[in-house]
């Protein structure tokens, strides 16, 4: 490297990005140190999972001009950690992940604050989300990628011609890994997919079918399922199975081992029952650290225009060579948890019975025999029968007073819609607005509009 | 002489750390990890990231080479070094916190700057197994590149630059028995099978009036029996036109008397393997055919089995490689599984004898000890025979001076690979820029930038018409771009390049898996980063 005078300023290299205008920069990119200010003071990200993505996440963020960082975390240090969670050391095991974590970072990048939330994910009130710019997921499990995307995704507002209110976007990067392998995404809500729009791309987990564990084994991963999910219960009855617990996890390597014996299979260790009881996924710091870099690449590229932006999914394989690939998936209009929902005005003294009946004429929805959900409150189920008469009183009772006399909602119905002439269980999303007119519900194929003048579909 | 691989033993606790990679590579690749020395060169974060990642990793001993001392920008991009190290060697402060990361390995450090080391003390990395060489430019690229295949020491080179940067591996030859590929047909033979199996396959019958024996027997077994009869009333041919492939899957599906029989639906699915062609793939036939696979007294390890393979193929195997020896799972009785199981295991192992003698043979033959190459390596060469890779890396001075030509062109016309040519270009370009106005284009802000930004676009048509391509301009803002990144190294590009480079030491060291082929150029800005090997 040329050795020249260099300006003693911490911020560099970042500078170069964020100071100069450049060409092929994101839209509205401001270039200047008001830029790079408003970063540090103002813009927050949440860093969702303190483990093998967390930790590197966390040190990529604080190292690109990133000032004000949460952390979220259930888990505590474990050994096995420790051969990519740099941030923690031997004796950290035992402790939360998030704290630690946090601590560390601000060790060492001075002017960083962190705040750890050593809880899950669930207990957070959803303001508690709504207060950052920005979210980077550094999680292990689709349910949790799915609770948190439909937290963000629910902010999400749209105005009457169906275009997101962009100041209810709240963007999300989320990266994964699996030995050589993984990936990192972006996530616009109401402009890129949304992860529920493409949950396709995760193919089911194969699971063992239950005759084969109970009558016809033929390998190691066989004989150690059946112990743990058929000779457990058999002998312990209602005690649930802990894998964390050391003496469970001997009991199903030992009983592996007989049923092996016993069919004559060879192969079942206490690694590789550990392996299969746990679904352990093997990890290493070299793919965290690329998959990580990438997302707070995304991140740093989101809040500043400073650059274009990855349009949206990188597929990483490291295995056998290096690909990358780039793949722009589309949205799911129709998303459940993105999408804007069918949009249905209503007068305010329509009864639930009455909206039911629409539903099977909505040409959109044709959807008969419908239950109705609001937020977490079932207003009306079909099934069982003991729920069903539990609900019915709801059915002469208007809607507008069983949603709270709110103008607008969202609202989930579920039934048997007719697609493609077959009968096919269906739930669907619904804008629910309220208008205060006298008349009656008309028809066309693109809205409902409630409109005392006219009696015709628009 | 090879050195044979005794069976590492790694203490409890040490598994235990280890144990999400020790899935990835065992014990065996971790021991390579930890009898390995690597050299970084300039240990800004580029150099830094990449060391961390193999120190987690249980790498056996790092060096790290650096003339500068901490500044305060360094403090922006750099997680290992601290308010406190400003001042301090770089090299000694990046040092401490990586042996901090783990305390097995061995962190040593050597305050020098790179560039100098290599003029004018080449014989400083013969020591090493490995050189991981961060943000050189090209003339020290050129001269450390000589001096390590001199060495015979492997070397790779990372470097990030803005929003963009590379990793290129330089190594003359590096051999791969155990390339762990993502997808790979296995070695059933049902193409070819062999008269242990077909003798155990008559044993069954497929006729059984049994339902539960019926829907039990492995699709093996029912493929190996149909294709024979398909043989016996076809001249002794398998199904080869798409109208006959069609009819013997027909075949097999009219086979399925109910709904729920599972192995007659797998052996549907798995007729394709009945009519892959037999005997070795044509990338094992190179293998087997390269010059190199004709040995003396000096050959390695893996070329002396290359040689056995070749007399096998030719003699006992009949056009195969040494039987694999493994067997999916599939739909059986557990008997009928196990017995098959033995089949292929025997066979495999009756293989493995024969690969066994004739290495032994080989090695007498070129004046070597016959027993220096282990019944275990054998073993695994044979194993993986179908799986082998070489993998051949041009000198960075070729590569500069004489591109091929048609690789370059293609890759200028094309869109997928337009920036990243155009990075690589552009890469070569600031550093001739750096050799004449020692500094980098836009390294410095000020009115300077504009006028650096018009010399660059003058630099890299230039640099294209020297690599042979004449007539040829890069997109006007791609240059730009280049200026603007003022040859900064962001934190998060390091990391990504950082994190490459050590992971294709990962698999240079332990032998396992496949590195990457020619150069990755990074493309930062929408992430189309491509390979290019010229």
């Amino acid at each position: 490297m040329v050795l020249m005078d260099a300006p003693q300023s911490k911020s560099r290299d970042l500078d170069k990005l964020l100071l100069r205008s450049g060409n092929l920069v994101g839209p509205g990119f401001f270039p200047g140190t008001d830029l790079r200010d408003d970063i540090r003071e103002y813009v927050r990200v949440l860093v969702v999972g303190a483990g093998g993505l967390g930790c590197e996440l966390l040190k990529d963020l604080a190292l690109s001009g990133f000032r004000n960082l949460d952390v979220i975390d259930m888990d505590r240090i474990e050994v096995t950690n420790l051969n990519r969670q740099f941030l923690f050391r031997l004796e950290d095991v035992g402790k939360p992940k998030a704290e630690v974590a946090a601590k560390r970072v601000m060790e060492r990048v001075s002017g960083v604050e962190i705040v750890p939330h050593f809880s899950r994910i669930e207990d957070k009130e959803l303001d508690f989300y709504n207060d950052f710019n920005i979210i980077a997921l550094g999680l292990d499990s689709i349910e949790a990628r799915r609770y948190i995307n439909s937290v963000a995704c629910g902010f999400l507002e749209y105005d009457e011609d169906d275009t997101p209110r962009s100041e209810t976007i709240k963007p999300m990067v989320d990266g994964g890994t699996e030995g050589f392998k993984g990936h990192a995404r972006v996530i616009v809500p109401g402009v890129t997919p949304c992860f529920e729009c493409t949950i396709w791309l995760f193919p089911p987990q194969v699971k063992f079918p239950l005759c084969t564990l109970a009558e016809t084994p033929r390998n190691a991963a066989h004989c150690i399922e059946y112990a743990h999910l058929i000779k457990w219960h058999e002998v312990h009855g209602g005690k649930s199975f802990d894998p964390d617990e050391p003496e469970h996890m001997k009991w199903v390597y030992d009983e592996a081992t007989k049923r092996a014996e016993l069919f004559g299979i060879p192969g079942v260790t206490y690694s590789l029952t550990q392996g299969v009881v746990k679904n352990i996924i093997p990890a290493i710091a070299s793919t965290n650290a690329i998959i990580s870099a990438a997302c707070a690449l995304e991140t740093l590229k989101i809040v500043s225009g400073c650059s274009k932006t990855l349009a949206n999914y990188l597929t990483y394989n490291g295995g056998e060579g290096l690909h990358t690939k780039v793949t722009e998936f589309e949205r799911d209009k129709e998303c459940l948890v993105c999408g804007p929902g069918i949009l249905i005005e209503l007068d305010t003294s329509i009864t639930l019975q009455k909206f039911i009946d629409m539903l099977e004429e909505h040409p959109k929805l044709l959807l008969s025999k419908a239950s109705v959900k609001h937020g977490k409150d079932s207003l009306y189920m079909q099934a069982p029968p003991v729920l069903e008469e539990m609900h019915r009183p709801n059915l002469s009772k208007p809607l507008y007073d069983l949603m709270g006399r709110i103008e607008k909602d969202t609202v989930h119905v579920f039934g048997t819609a007719l697609k493609n002439e077959e009968k096919q269980s269906s739930l669907t999303k619904l804008r629910v607005v309220f208008k205060e007119v006298d008349g009656v519900a008309d028809m066309d194929t693109a809205t409902w509009r409630m409109n005392s003048k006219r009696k015709t579909p628009l | 002489m090879e050195k044979d691989e005794q069976e590492p033993t790694m203490s409890e606790p040490t598994k235990t750390k280890y144990d999400r990679q020790l899935r990835i590579w065992g014990e065996v690749g971790q021991a390579a990890l930890e009898n390995a020395s690597i050299c970084l060169l300039n240990c800004g974060p580029t150099g830094s990231e990449a060391l961390k990642n193999l120190v987690l990793g249980g790498i056996g001993s790092i060096t790290v080479v650096d003339g500068s001392k901490v500044e305060i920008g360094d403090l922006g991009n750099n997680f290992m070094v601290d308010k406190k190290s400003v001042g301090e060697s770089k090299a000694k402060t990046v040092c401490a916190f990586l042996q901090e990361l783990n305390d097995a390995v061995r962190a040593n450090f050597v305050e020098e700057n790179p560039d100098s080391l290599i003029l004018t003390d080449p014989s400083f990395f013969s020591q090493f197994t490995l050189v991981i060489a961060t943000q050189l430019v090209e003339d020290s690229m050129v001269k450390l590149d000589r001096i390590c295949r001199e060495a015979n020491v492997m070397l790779v080179f990372a470097r990030s630059y803005g929003l963009t940067g590379l990793v290129r591996i330089s190594v003359k030859e590096h051999t791969i028995i155990d390339s762990k590929p993502d997808h790979f047909l296995d070695d059933l033979r049902l193409n070819n099978p062999w008269p242990e199996l077909k003798r155990f396959v008559e044993t069954i019958d497929l006729k059984t009036p049994d339902p539960i024996a019926y829907k039990h027997i492995p699709y093996v077994v029912i493929l190996v029996k149909m294709a024979d009869e398909w043989a016996k009333t076809h001249s002794s041919n398998l199904p080869s036109t798409r109208e006959e492939k069609r009819e013997f899957k027909d075949l097999v599906k009219s086979k399925m008397v109910s709904m729920d029989e599972d192995n007659y639906k797998e052996a549907v699915e798995a007729t394709f393997k009945v009519f892959a062609p037999r005997g070795i793939s044509k990338e094992i036939q190179e293998i087997i055919d390269d010059r190199y696979a004709e040995v003396g007294s000096n050959s390695s390890a893996f070329w002396v089995m290359v040689a056995a393979l070749k007399e096998f193929v030719s003699n006992e195997g009949d056009g195969e490689a040494p039987l694999e020896g493994s067997m999916p799972d599939m739909t059986s009785s557990t008997e009928h599984y196990i017995n098959l199981q033995k089949i292929y295991h025997t066979k495999a192992e009756d293989d493995c004898l024969s690969m066994e003698q004739r290495v032994k043979d080989i090695l007498a033959k070129v004046g070597r000890d016959p027993s220096s190459i282990s019944k275990q390596t054998i073993k695994s060469f044979c194993k993986n025979a179908r799986k082998l890779k070489v993998c051949r890396y041009r000198m960075i001075e070729d590569e500069f001076s004489n591109p091929s030509v048609t690789e370059l062109q293609k890759c200028l016309a094309s869109q997928d690979y337009s920036s990243a040519i155009g990075f690589y270009i552009l890469l070569r370009a600031v550093d001739r820029f750096a050799a004449t106005y020692n500094k980098f284009p836009g390294q410095f802000d000020g009115g300077d930038i504009e006028e650096d930004a018009s010399r660059l676009r003058t630099i890299a048509p230039s640099v294209i018409n020297e690599m042979g391509c004449d007539g040829y301009e890069l997109p006007e803002e791609l240059c730009n771009e280049m200026c603007r990144f003022g040859a900064a190294e962001l934190h998060v590009v390091a990391a990504f390049i950082g994190g490459i480079a050590s992971q294709e030491v990962i698999k240079l060291i332990t032998k396992q898996f496949v590195p990457m082929l020619g150069t990755f150029v990074f493309n930062g800005i929408d992430h189309n980063s491509q390979s290019l090997t010229l």
